[in-house]
């Protein structure tokens, strides 16, 4: 017997190896990504025992989001109130146990709960005794972003306007939208999840991927212009219709430009043109510029990975493609089964910015510094140089064109009195041309750009167009940031 | 150095282990050390050195390592319970003095095990009335949807804790009687037409089976290794006496799944059987044959009895959104895997998990019983939590020792399945709380709080002490190279 009792023994010796094997797995190897499992709000609950930092607009002094004390002795916690509510929801985000963290509430987490790093911490909970967060200041507007999501009400759709020199985003406006303070009562934060018609809870500036029409135009001539394949004053053909890849292409309305200059057509928003444009510079180039533009990414935004979305061309399925599809259609903010040029509203902002700033695209930004409590300015972005999308040549040509846009062409609406602008139309046909996308990105001033924007609308009748029913939200939004009130 | 004078050092690391581990969690809890804490931890050592008194007098040559690892595993348990909940570390401490107790009761009222040997039909029927009694109207209680437990007025205990000991006493005595029956008799050598028609038939069967009922690779193999396991038994021609037992005992188990309806219990006791089959007949064809009914048993019913099947669902998928939500959900093992993701290498340290939620009540339920390995995971990290099963590792090797050491069948048998059975309950219980299988209602021995399971457990210790002092004594006496 005693030969199977020692097999036997060696069985145990197995078993038990199993058990240290799985609690390794756990307490070790997977501990990560236990530790992010959306079930699990032990973090949370642990936060909750630290007053959050403030979080602040870029005035420093209107408060977005701060933590109010509940319970006393151990029992203390602090919860989180946004006296912003809707206005300010979709960039800030919530900070709940029963919610979990989204925002810029997630992406600064560490700086709100004083996180700093592992010495820093220790440190400061040697010297102060207890543990508190930092206030993080954000790039955002309060009286523009206001203004925004006043401008969106009623429609769905989204603004993002950035400083293309820094790369901080001034607004960012989403709607519809919610209220981060109702989001604690889980009820409510079901039937959020659940709208499937407006989808409240969904960042439209970073999470939604739209047909850009026309002003995908812009990232067409920035790689015809750069790549040297024409210039502003080259003679391109007008006419209408155009045989693209096979099927005749229309300019809109068939109007028939003739021979006509590059910066004409751009002024005219003709289709034939762009195409041919595209066609000429290939898909290969196109896809580059666009990467060098940030498609084909997610944007680089201090933001969570998992809110935000990367444009570009994409199937049928929704997977990017870099080749296989119609170049000539993709050119002018179209395309079909085998890929359709799909952009978010930030990245829109970003191509006017590229171009606002002599062809430097800066890596965008929604927090400007974090402030300790005792006032000691803790962390500061610093801009940061994300691509040279194009020679400052070809920023300057493609500036001068698209100021054309808003003098004289389909952008007129989007003028200031005291200041000129430069801009791009966009109106893309969607659910089978019964409803329109209407588009409008722009800069301003043109002689020395300090903000880019983006506005689009989604579902807009037949009959609507960029330059009627976006344009005029950008002006409004560019005055106020430009302190004309 | 005599066998006592070492199991004395023993002690030394228990008393260490109790005077840091309550610091600790006095520092970590801010308070200040006070008398009567410090008081516990001399008492609890002072009851350690009483029963190492009474070994000394009356089983002066068991094995010295068994009783100080035990005590070890206790201060353990009672140090985490304490950090739980200091009320139920009280409660714990009695029930270690009325363990004690009932440990010197044992060594006392049995001076030589093999009295047991007489009363082993009587010990089996009341230990499958023990296994049965939670199922009884009025007395019988339904826990998480498993029958475990039984409460008689302000008591309630687990009586499958003491059945474990009646079934373990019964097999061995019962298979010490019947082995030479079931040991394999020599084969005369097949004819080749009769070996391709045994093995052949069954195999073609196996294949048609497989084929036709459409099996999963899991299936299929549970399927084979039960035809290969049968064909070798019936190639040995054995009586219904053979399969007899096995068959009741089978029976029995997919009984004790029906009526408790605990996956977990009943793994442990048909382990245990298995084990013990082994050892006394050395034939895997009994076990893999035993082993695949029981899996296919428990897989039938995972499938029909709705309480296992959602053990079964929670286990296999604990992140799921609707099981973690649903009343007796995935929501313990969940909790469980969280807790020691932040236990790390290293842990906490003593005391710094967390368990309690800011606004009262318990992130992790039943913390003090079921979870109590999370907690040690959480707070000691995968060094301390390895450094415990360790511990019980020690322990099992020392049982099975005594096994080897035991001269005659039935002390070997017993001192194999006391060994088996505990080891199979940590595994069991650890098993359940680290997701290698379903998680159940099963206490790690002498660490969970539970008074029904320390009582059984320290009777467990004072049986596999009483085989041990036989077994050594007779060596002893023999002298190391046995009988000539």
């Amino acid at each position: 017997m005693n030969r199977q009792i020692v097999q036997l023994f060696a069985l145990t010796l197995v078993l038990f190896g199993v058990l240290i094997a799985f609690t390794s797995r756990w307490t070790v190897f997977e501990a990560e990504s236990l530790e992010d499992n959306q079930l699990n709000r032990r973090g949370l609950i642990e936060q909750q025992r630290v007053p959050r930092g403030l979080i602040l607009a870029s005035d420093g002094d209107t408060v977005l989001a701060r933590s109010e004390p509940r319970g006393h002795g151990d029992r203390r916690v602090y919860v989180r109130s946004y006296p912003e509510g809707e206005t300010f929801g979709h960039p800030v985000g919530y900070s709940y146990i029963n919610a979990g963290e989204t925002g810029i509430e997630r992406s600064a987490n560490d700086a709100l709960t004083g996180d700093l790093n592992e010495f820093g911490t220790i440190f400061r909970e040697l010297s102060s005794g207890e543990r508190e967060g930092d206030d993080v200041v954000t790039t955002l507007d309060p009286e523009a972003q206001r203004l925004a999501t006043e401008l969106l009400a009623g429609n769905a759709g989204s603004i993002v306007a950035l400083e293309p020199a820094t790369g901080h985003v001034r607004v960012m406006a989403s709607t519809p939208g919610f209220d981060p303070n109702s989001v604690q009562d889980p009820a409510t934060l079901r039937a959020l999840n659940r709208d499937e018609g407006d989808k409240p809870l969904i960042n439209r500036s970073v999470q939604t991927n739209y047909q850009p029409g026309s002003t995908f135009k812009v990232v067409t001539a920035a790689a015809a212009l750069d790549t040297g394949k024409l210039t502003p004053e080259s003679i391109v053909d007008g006419s209408s219709p155009q045989t693209i890849s096979g099927v005749p292409l229309n300019n809109a309305g068939n109007v028939d430009f003739g021979p006509i200059s590059f910066t004409t057509a751009l002024t005219n928003s003709v289709n034939t043109v762009f195409a041919r444009a595209g066609e000429q510079v290939g898909a290969r180039t196109l896809v580059e510029y666009m990467e060098r533009f940030g498609f084909y990414a997610d944007p680089q935004l201090d933001y969570p990975e998992g809110e935000m979305i990367a444009s570009g061309v994409r199937n049928s399925a929704g997977r990017l493609v870099k080749d296989g599809f119609d170049v000539g259609r993709v050119a002018i903010g179209q395309g079909g089964e085998e890929g359709q040029i799909q952009v978010t509203p930030l990245q829109m902002a970003q191509v006017a910015g590229a171009v606002a700033n002599g062809g430097k695209l800066v890596r965008p930004r929604l927090t400007e510094r974090v402030v300790a409590q005792d006032g000691r300015v803790q962390e500061r972005t610093t801009p940061a140089q994300q691509a040279q999308v194009m020679k400052p040549e070809t920023a300057e040509q493609l500036t001068q064109m698209m100021a054309d846009v808003v003098n004289e062409g389909t952008g007129t609406a989007a003028a200031l009195s005291d200041v000129a602008v430069a801009g791009k139309t966009g109106t893309a046909e969607v659910s089978n041309a019964t409803l329109n996308q209407v588009w409008f990105i722009a800069f301003a001033p043109v002689d020395d750009p300090q903000y880019a924007i983006a506005v689009t609308l989604e579902e807009q009748p037949l009959g609507t167009s960029g330059g009627a029913n976006a344009a005029p939200l950008a002006a409004q939004v560019l005055q106020t940031l430009l302190g004309g009130g | 150095m005599s066998a006592r004078t070492r199991e004395l050092f023993g002690l030394i690391p228990v008393s260490l282990l109790v005077c840091a581990g309550f610091a600790a969690v006095l520092m970590a809890q801010s308070q200040e050390a006070s008398d009567l804490t410090a008081t516990y931890g001399a008492v609890f050592l002072g009851l350690c050195l009483l029963g190492h008194l009474f070994i000394r007098a009356r089983l002066p040559d068991a094995d010295p390592y068994l009783y100080p690892l035990a005590a070890l595993l206790a201060a353990f348990g009672l140090v985490m319970i304490y950090r739980i909940d200091a009320e139920l570390a009280r409660e714990q401490a009695q029930w270690f003095v009325i363990g004690l107790a009932l440990f010197c009761a044992t060594i006392y009222l049995l001076p030589d095990h093999h009295v047991l040997e007489r009363y082993r039909y009587t010990i089996a029927a009341v230990g499958i009335g023990l296994l049965v009694l939670p199922r009884f109207p009025l007395i019988g209680e339904q826990v998480n949807g498993a029958y475990l437990a039984v409460k008689l007025g302000p008591i309630q205990f687990q009586p499958a804790e003491f059945a474990k000991l009646a079934i373990i006493v019964f097999l061995a005595s019962y298979l010490r009687d019947t082995r030479d029956v079931l040991v394999r008799a020599r084969l005369k050598p097949l004819t080749a037409t009769a070996q391709a028609l045994l093995y052949g038939i069954p195999a073609l069967l196996f294949v048609l089976v497989v084929l036709a009922l459409g099996l999963g690779p899991l299936a299929a193999v549970l399927l084979g290794v039960f035809v290969l396991s049968a064909v070798t038994l019936v190639r040995e021609r054995p009586s219904l006496k053979h399969f007899g037992p096995l068959l009741l005992i089978w029976g029995l188990a997919m009984l004790m799944l029906i009526v408790i309806r605990d996956l977990g219990s009943s793994l442990m006791f048909f382990g245990a059987f298995l084990a013990l089959i082994y050892v006394a007949t050395s034939r895997l064809s009994i076990v893999g044959v035993g082993a695949t009914l029981f899996l296919g048993g428990a897989a039938y019913l995972g499938n029909t009895v709705s309480h296992v099947q959602s053990r079964f669902d929670t286990w296999l998928d604990p992140f799921d959104p609707v099981l973690y939500e649903a009343t007796g959900g995935s929501f313990q093992i969940a909790q469980s895997l969280f807790a020691q993701a932040d236990g790390g290498l290293f842990g906490q340290g003593f005391g710094q998990s967390l368990l309690e939620l800011p606004g009262g009540g318990t992130i992790l339920p039943a913390a003090h019983t079921d979870l109590i390995y999370a907690v040690i995971a959480d707070e000691l990290g995968l060094f301390g939590a390895a450094g415990l099963v360790l511990i019980y590792l020690l322990f099992v090797a020392r049982g099975f020792k005594t096994a080897l050491v035991a001269s005659d069948g039935f002390s070997k048998l017993l001192a194999t399945g006391l060994t088996a059975v505990l080891a199979l309950q940590v595994f069991v219980i650890v098993g359940g709380v680290t997701k290698v299988i379903p998680l159940t209602g099963v206490t790690l021995p002498f660490v969970s709080y539970g008074g029904s399971s320390i009582l059984a457990n320290m009777v467990l210790l004072a049986l596999l002490l009483i085989v041990s002092d036989h077994a050594r004594r007779d060596r002893d006496r023999v002298g190391p190279g046995g009988l000539v």
